[in-house]
């Protein structure tokens, strides 16, 4: 079953211990990408290749849920690529990626899940936005159910 | 633009602290952020958490002792342990800095529909377990099983003990189609099929009758409807590594059934499942599918002038299965426009009824009104008139849950709107009611009391969606705490409650020899699960009796109330 290959993390007892630690950049390799939150701030920070977007923004207390655990099964940790040809650089969202993004608030063309973005040289300088879930919480979810 | 390094000195791993820590959204000033967290505090929050005491006390009589204008702690009994209930909790924990969490189920076990509703198959959905764990890990939770609320302890009890009670109870009953026939042996709900699977000690004693014939159909295009669909024609191989309840498969190991038709009353371009779903059963091997007239559904100029969501979902459903029509040995079929008239048993060539189970089911065809855009999501049919009857030896039907309403919630003045089948809310999640509006002419917020969930929106929605849900009502009941409107007991502006919280009622509760079982019986419980899950080559082998939970908790000899009370005082 495809869906098994891709865990990485299932059924945990022990959360805390089981995660996996960012290891510092390489002198060199340095990677930089930038957050901006809901509330509209700026966060840049220093990364290393492979790195992917839910890991690093949950190493540093951004605000990502990533329910899931980072294995492509939900859309929580939806992020939006600022830039079109920083998106176009990216690898194209798989099938399974595109199905969980279907489910996401907010979805806008150049949407990815964060857990599926890795660092990489091409990517260095990358900005991505975190939804802003209120208004689409009402937007999409009580309308004429 | 400042450039933060990924690193901080001295390092402790983010991960184990960002649940515990976070920057607060700026819905007011009151409890806005606080800085970064240093390594100490981080570790003084993850100390263990004991048993079901109660913190909140100690704090707010040491409070209390230099301040009469600092306010106690809120104290919040949260109904109801699924993910609407945990999200909000570890929400409000995060806004609310000394808020004290009650969560109470009504089973030992925790974790609502991700434990007896997500597919044994799904299991990275469950992953959110980890997020939850966390929150119970907290000194200022805690969680209360095996008490029934509405049963082994009253609302009315519990209201003197909180400043705002959550229901987050979801919904325990599903809908029913209504039809002559419906309660003929062979027919069943999902949510009892999805249940039985599950282990979920209610419906452990289901035995579906899979071996009396090779068709099933299934009434409804959920994803619930996909999930029983997936069940039924899954290689076992595949599905007896998951959680699946030991009992399901050894049913489907002697299943019979080789057809499986999902029925729905309008067309695929309103169908509810997700196209992840049925990606999945397009990819069985030896699994084949069919449609009939699929095409006449979507727009002459093609599938690509669909939006994004329906075009990806009609392009799965075009593709279809990538086996061969003859090759395959299960079947799964889609079938539109069809609405359930009536379930029938055997009948001889006489019209004499001479089964005593399902045999065959009739449809009534529909077509779509005639103003109505038969692309659009919400578009409507009627019936033709027209009859189909399709063999049957099993149907099961799957047109959606329904929340009840908790027994004693009109002694809170809670109403429930049974038409919806939820609790009025003002859809952030605050109860509303026509009695406690200016003059009674308009609803307004009955104090302290919440609702999140299936039971606040309608049993409708992903794991995101009751996540974003529960973020709401967290935020909207720490923003009503740092504004200082009244409570569940506030009287004359100030505020009466004991805030005793689970101290106050626990006497009531054991009284009745209800044993309640705390997170620590419950790591007992997942532990014996989990190791008897590895002897049989299982991630886990779900207790599906609620005893056998108990028994593998060490309920019965450890848990002494005196000593709990003493471990209270002392805190």
């Amino acid at each position: 079953m495809h869906s098994f290959a891709r865990n990485r993390r299932r059924f945990s007892s022990t959360p805390i211990s089981q995660h996996n630690h960012l290891d510092p950049p390489k002198p060199g390799e340095e990677r930089h990408v930038t957050f901006i939150t809901k509330e509209g701030e700026s966060f840049t920070f220093e990364v290393a290749d492979g790195d992917n977007l839910l890991d690093i923004a949950q190493e540093n207390d951004l605000e990502m849920e990533g329910a899931c655990g980072g294995s492509c099964a939900c859309s929580t940790c939806h992020v939006i690529v600022e830039s079109e040809d920083m998106y176009n650089k990216m690898e194209e969202p798989d099938d399974d990626e595109n199905d969980m993004l279907d489910l996401a608030f907010g979805l806008q063309e150049t949407s990815r899940l964060g857990c599926q973005v890795k660092m990489s040289k091409e990517l260095d300088g990358l900005v991505v936005r975190l939804p802003s879930m209120t208004r689409n919480l009402q937007a999409s979810d009580f309308e004429s159910k | 633009m400042p450039v933060h390094h990924a690193r901080r000195a001295p390092y402790v791993c983010a991960s184990c602290i960002r649940r515990l820590h976070h920057v607060a959204p700026r819905i007011t000033r009151t409890y806005a952020t606080s800085g970064p967290k240093t390594a100490i505090s981080a570790a003084a929050e993850r100390s263990p958490r004991p048993s079901l005491r109660a913190p909140a006390r100690a704090v707010h009589l040491r409070r209390n002792e230099y301040s009469t204008s600092t306010r106690k702690p809120l104290r919040l009994a949260i109904i109801g342990s699924g993910p609407a209930g945990f999200y909000t909790a570890q929400r409000l924990m995060r806004q609310v800095k000394d808020a004290v969490v009650d969560m109470y189920e009504k089973l030992p076990v925790p974790y609502g529909l991700v434990r007896f509703g997500v597919a044994p198959d799904h299991p990275e959905v469950k992953n959110c377990q980890d997020s939850f764990e966390e929150v119970a890990a907290s000194t200022r939770f805690n969680y209360i099983g095996n008490v029934e609320v509405g049963k082994t302890l009253a609302l009315a009890d519990m209201k003197p003990h909180y400043d705002a009670i959550l229901f987050a109870y979801g919904a325990s009953e599903d809908r029913k189609l209504s039809i002559p026939g419906e309660d003929l042996p062979g027919v069943y709900s999902a949510r009892e099929f999805v249940g039985w699977y599950n282990g979920h000690p209610q419906f452990s004693h289901l035995k579906p009758e899979l071996d009396k014939g090779e068709r099933a159909v299934i009434v409804g295009q959920g994803n619930v409807a996909l999930d029983v669909a997936r069940i039924l024609v899954a290689p076992l191989n595949q599905l007896r590594k998951t959680d699946i309840a030991e009992h399901a498969v050894a049913a489907l190991s002697r299943s019979k059934i080789k057809r499986v038709e999902v029925v729905g009353r309008r067309g695929p371009l309103q169908a509810s499942f997700t196209v992840k779903e049925v990606r999945e059963l397009m990819q069985f091997p030896k699994v084949g599918f069919k449609s009939t007239g699929l095409r006449s559904f979507y727009p002459p100029e093609g599938i690509h002038t669909l939006p994004r969501v329906q075009k990806r979902l009609a392009m799965v459903l075009q593709q279809g299965a990538p086996i061969d029509k003859h090759d395959h040995k299960k079947r799964w079929e889609l079938s539109f426009l069809r609405s359930p008239h009536a379930i029938h048993a055997k009948k001889n060539r006489l019209n004499q009824v001479i089964g005593n189970r399902v045999d065959s089911i009739e449809f009534q065809k529909t077509n779509f009104v005639p103003d109505a855009n038969p692309f659009s999501e919400d578009a409507k049919v009627h019936p033709t008139g027209e009859m189909v009857t399709t063999e049957a030896s099993m149907v099961f039907r799957s047109i959606g849950y329904k929340s009840t309403p908790l027994p004693g919630l009109s002694d809170l003045g809670v109403p429930f709107d049974e038409k919806l089948g939820i609790i009025p809310n003002d859809v952030h999640g605050r109860i509303i009611s026509p009695s406690a509006g200016p003059g009674n002419l308009s609803a307004g917020h009955l104090p302290g009391l919440y609702a999140v969930g299936w039971v606040k929106r309608g049993p409708t929605g992903v794991i995101v969606n009751t996540m974003m849900d529960a973020f709401t009502t967290a935020d909207i009941i720490a923003q009503d705490w740092s504004t200082n409107v009244p409570f569940l007991n506030t009287e004359k502006g100030s505020d009466a409650s004991t805030g005793l919280g689970w101290d106050g009622v626990k006497d009531t509760v054991l009284a009745q020899g209800v044993i309640p079982v705390d997170w620590e019986a419950w790591k007992r419980i997942d532990k014996a699960e989990r190791e008897r899950g590895k002897q049989v080559g299982k991630v886990r082998w779900k207790f599906a009796d609620t005893e056998q939970m108990k028994a593998a908790a060490g309920l019965a000899s450890s848990w002494n109330p005196q000593k709990m009370k003493a471990t209270a005082g002392l805190a």
